[in-house]
């Protein structure tokens, strides 16, 4: 089977963000007043062929311990879909 | 003897001339060497220089970690060879795990590059071995992912072995006590973030950068690691150049 796959890389709680922080700082000038604890991350979308979603899953999540995220600064969470089509 | 020093150019780096240059203006040997080499020549220290690494995607260092020529730099690291990241190096040797904890964007939102006031505090690695702690350095930082920062089993690990051996005077970024530059344990493997290629010259407004670099040849001009490189590559290429396949 194949499996979409997304990967939200996120700073993990506790380490400054500061692209989020700008974006924050930026709001009120636009009128957006009630916008709070804006945190900014990157999204990685692929795909992978696996028997089944435990197996898609676990080759994700060792993905991310080893390449996509940086674990002293960083976590992932991973969303896995069966793919369409 | 004069030492011969390696320096990785990733595409994308791009102090690679200026640490040649230093190194070769205090009586070195420094040639570049393409990351998508697999044999190291019989160096006998290594520079990761400065830039921005395979354009720091994913993070800065987090591609360049599996470049071809890092398992040799990694071999040449555990036998006792002497290692130098600046910079993006610094990132890059992180991201490898031969230096623990991390660095993260600046505490102050902004790229800095300016000149500042370091304090050496360890002599115990390659690159401060000639400095006597408390020494003060005028060096230039030129870095948006500067702010080093790790957990706190391994910050006191870096305390108790003396292995913080660069701090900021005035803290520019954030850094986690003041970090600006760390060694492993031997003491062969140090990254720091300042640029000490670019202060070899009072007509570039400092030379305290000599003191490192030429506590780096010292270092590697003694016997005290054993040639950690591929003798099977023959010195005579190591200075050229060659696309990856």
């Amino acid at each position: 089977m194949t499996f979409s796959i997304l990967v939200e890389v996120t700073l993990r709680p506790g380490i400054a963000d500061p692209q989020g922080t700008t974006i924050e700082r930026a709001l009120p000038a636009l009128g957006f007043d009630s916008i709070r604890g804006v945190r900014t991350g990157k999204a990685i979308r692929f795909s992978i062929d696996a028997d089944e979603e435990a197996t898609a899953r676990a080759t994700v999540d060792d993905l991310c311990r080893r390449f996509l995220t940086n674990p002293v600064i960083e976590e992932a969470s991973v969303q896995v879909e069966p793919a369409i089509g | 003897m004069t030492a011969t020093v390696g320096v990785v150019l990733f595409p994308g780096s791009n102090c690679e001339f200026d640490v040649i240059e230093a190194i070769n203006t205090l009586g070195g040997d420094a040639r570049l060497v393409w990351h998508g080499e697999h044999r190291l020549a019989p160096f006998d220290a290594l520079v990761l220089p400065g830039g921005f690494a395979h354009g720091d995607y994913l993070r800065p260092g987090a591609i360049a970690r599996f470049s071809p020529i890092m398992k040799a730099v990694e071999r040449f690291a555990a036998e006792g060879g002497p290692v130098v990241g600046i910079c993006n190096g610094f990132q890059i040797l992180t991201e490898a795990h031969l230096l623990p904890g991390a660095l993260q964007k600046n505490r102050g939102l902004t790229f800095l590059c300016r000149p500042v006031q370091l304090e050496v505090t360890s002599s115990r690695s390659v690159l401060t071995s000639d400095v006597p702690p408390g020494q003060r350095l005028r060096i230039p930082i030129n870095h948006f992912e500067g702010n080093y920062t790790c957990d706190k089993t391994t910050l006191a690990e870096l305390q108790a072995d003396d292995r913080v051996v660069l701090r900021y005077v005035e803290n520019p970024n954030g850094s986690i006590d003041d970090i600006a530059g760390i060694c492993n344990p031997a003491g062969n493997v140090v990254g720091l973030m300042p640029h000490p290629e670019r202060a070899i010259s009072t007509l570039l407004g400092s030379n305290d950068g000599c003191h490192l670099l030429r506590s780096l040849l010292h270092s590697s001009s003694s016997d005290r690691h054993p040639a950690g490189a591929d003798a099977t590559a023959a010195a005579a290429g190591a200075g050229r150049l060659r696309s990856e396949p």
